[in-house]
């Protein structure tokens, strides 16, 4: 087995009195596509910045492609490519300027013909003179994606690399991760799309600075250990509002044409639905939950489940 | 880490290509110098002419009349009236209703006759000494050529001896002042601390806002060779400013310079150095291009004000001064006025370079300190 490529322990980030990331620890083996998952203002970023060296933890260490991420950051820098959240390339630079530009910072070597080769791949061979302010969200996304692979990274930190982009750019992008993947590349994304979460080996599910859950991608419902129920049938509607909040009942999510009514005690849950599958109306299914579910509820949860782990 | 000349220049050739691209901001830079020195140039130190002028005539002969059509004639003077006293004096000049007063004494012309070298008293407004200063000195030429162009006939020997009469030019308010080229010199101090120290922080604070420093900090590039190659371009636009400068400063104020050009040059580019890294220092401060736009108009204000560009250095207060010794353009005010004016030399401006280096040292070592390779 081959070493971690990041392996840090016990990471905090405080801006002012504002813990933004507390006690992190992460494990993510060579190759693996790791998903962070969390609502808005959870500490992704920022856990993000800490690993290529952008902050600097104020309490915990560990290492980066071997490299100790206090004092080595220099060195995680040549080998790191970091897609940040917003367009961060110069927008007054032409789009073959700025793969020059970072072709340059990493010292690539044959830089002219790596750049043609991603212009190429891109397939802005022959926009390469346009200003890459004026690309669109979808085409800066790929250009930023382009110029951080440049330098070849063994790891790349991708921060929710797809906001903002339409589907099928989604899946192009997503492709190449996991082509990048196969070919060895490790890769830390965070994002906020479930679909894209199905995607991912493994999944950190972070909220208010914690980690709240860690592990393989199809492990995670059943270390939620999550119950659904699937409901079709007429006047959904009518029925979401009527189960919702009934005791033994977490949740209840709309999915296209049926409800998913999910609860972590399977007993309960059902106790509470028995009157409602009298109703020969609906059909009621029980089945395994779902990523999508499992995060619902975490986030749904997860106000709770910090205050509840801060006061025990 | 070695530092890597290949990064340097990256970040040179892209500083150059966002220069081309900005066109406002580039043509900021060239069309400050051009205005300022045009409007300052104009407004404060061209040579004032047609200043109004009352006389206090005690004496009514020719040489009276010849002197005073003289003065007309050269053009600075404008004479408006007559006062009768010397307390008339004092008010006219106070309210500023004339700029001088002239006072020929009684007997003035049968003393000159008798070769008694009468005084002709001129009181100036000095309180601008670049208004006063031009016409007053033309007083004394005007006095000799008076007597030339009467000293003919029987009144030849007034040519040859001593002058028959002399100007006493009182300057009031403002004895010491001392300019006519002062403005102008003065003015490439301003104009290199005004663009250096703004355009700087601005392309660095710009990084940051935009997003790209977090790009350029996740790269392995360091803080020195982020530094140069920031700060490169704009020490090359500080020498198009200097060229700008002195074609107007020749052609446009025929301004001499009288001293070496060496020891010019090294000034130059201390005190465009101490300006980048001003600019670089405030960008370390400054959130945002407002804030470092707002941090060099407020630093502008005491350079103009204090540094002895607009107001003698030696009539400020101690503690004006204390804060002017602090400021960049003060040193260089004197190096440039010392060298262009006055054909001074390395040994003359040993002070003020010594001053230069130290706030330089002083500003390098906060700027570092204060640059952050990281978001923290």
């Amino acid at each position: 087995m081959n070493a971690p490529v990041i392996d840090v322990k016990g990471l905090v980030k405080k801006f002012g009195d504002k813990t933004v990331v507390d006690k992190f620890d992460i494990v993510v083996p060579k190759g693996a596509i790791y998903g962070f998952l969390g609502p808005n203002g959870s500490g992704k970023t920022t856990t993000i910045r800490m690993m290529c060296g952008l902050l600097t933890p104020d309490e915990g260490d560990g290492t980066c492609l071997g490299y100790d991420i206090l004092r080595e950051s220099d060195h995680i820098k040549e080998h790191v490519g970091y897609m940040t959240q917003k367009f961060s390339l110069y927008a007054d630079l032409t789009i073959r300027e700025n793969l020059d530009f970072m072709g340059r910072m990493y010292r690539i070597t044959d830089r002219r013909r790596r750049v043609d080769e991603a212009l190429e791949n891109l397939g802005l061979a022959d926009r390469s003179h346009q200003l890459s302010g004026e690309l669109s969200g979808g085409w800066k996304q790929r250009l930023a994606l382009a110029a951080c692979l440049l330098h070849d990274p063994a790891l790349l930190l991708l921060d929710e690399p797809t906001a903002g982009v339409d589907p099928k750019a989604r899946r192009d992008f997503w492709d190449e991760i996991r082509r990048l993947a196969d070919a060895g590349v490790t890769v830390l994304v965070s994002t906020h799309y479930m679909d894209e979460a199905i995607q991912c080996d493994n999944i950190a599910y972070i909220a208010y600075g914690e980690k709240l859950i860690d592990g393989p991608a199809k492990a995670i419902p059943e270390m939620v250990g999550l119950e659904t129920w699937r409901v079709e049938g007429p006047d959904l509607a009518k029925l979401s509002a009527e189960l919702d909040g009934k005791p033994g009942i977490d949740q209840v999510a709309r999915f296209g044409s049926a409800l998913h009514i999910s609860g972590t005690d399977g007993d309960a849950l059902q106790k509470a639905a028995k009157p409602f599958m009298a109703d020969t109306r609906y059909q009621w299914t029980k089945q395994p939950a779902g990523l999508e579910e499992v995060f619902i509820h975490l986030m749904a949860g997860s106000t709770d489940n910090f205050s509840g782990q801060k006061a025990g | 880490m070695t530092f890597s000349s290949g990064r340097f220049l990256a970040i040179l050739m892209k500083e150059f290509i966002q220069m081309r691209r900005d066109r406002m901001t580039f043509a900021m830079m060239i069309a400050i110098p051009i205005m300022q020195l045009m409007l300052f140039g104009f407004a404060i130190n061209s040579d004032p002419r047609h200043l109004p002028t009352l006389v206090e005539v005690h004496d009514s002969g020719p040489f009276t009349r010849a002197f005073l059509a003289a003065m007309e004639s050269s053009t600075y003077f404008d004479i408006t009236g007559t006062v009768s006293n010397g307390r008339e004096t004092d008010r006219v000049l106070k309210a500023g209703d004339a700029s001088f007063v002239v006072t020929i004494p009684e007997h003035f012309e049968r003393d000159i006759i008798r070769g008694d070298r009468p005084a002709l008293l001129v009181d100036a407004d000095s309180s601008d000494p670049a208004t006063s200063g031009a016409a007053a000195s033309a007083l004394s030429v005007l006095a000799a050529n008076t007597i030339a162009s009467l000293a003919t006939g029987p009144l030849a020997y007034l040519a040859t001896g001593p002058d028959a009469f002399s100007v006493i030019a009182h300057k009031r308010y403002n004895p010491a002042g001392k300019t006519s080229y002062n403005i102008v010199p003065g003015l490439l101090a301003v104009i290199i601390s005004m663009t250096m120290v703004m355009i700087t922080a601005i392309a660095i604070v710009r990084e940051s806002e935009r997003g790209t420093m977090e790009t350029l900090l996740s790269t392995p590039a360091r803080a020195p060779e982020v530094m140069l190659g920031k700060i490169t371009p704009y020490v090359l636009i500080g020498y198009v400013q200097t060229c700008v400068f002195f074609v107007l400063a020749f052609w446009v104020f025929s301004v001499p310079f009288v001293g070496p050009v060496f020891p010019f040059l090294v000034g130059l580019n201390i005190f465009i150095l101490v300006n980048l890294a001003l600019g670089f220092l405030f960008s370390t401060v400054a959130k945002n291009q407002m804030q470092a736009m707002q941090m060099s108009f407020f630093y502008m204000l005491p350079s103009i004000l204090l540094s002895g560009f607009m107001f003698p250095f030696a009539a400020m207060p101690g503690w004006a001064q204390a804060i002017g010794a602090a400021i960049p353009s003060t040193h260089f005010m004197r190096i440039i006025r010392k060298i262009m004016l006055k054909g001074a030399g390395f040994s003359d401006i040993i002070p003020d370079m010594r001053a230069l280096l130290i706030i330089m040292a002083i500003v390098t070592v906060l700027a570092m300190l204060r640059y952050k390779r990281t978001l923290d």
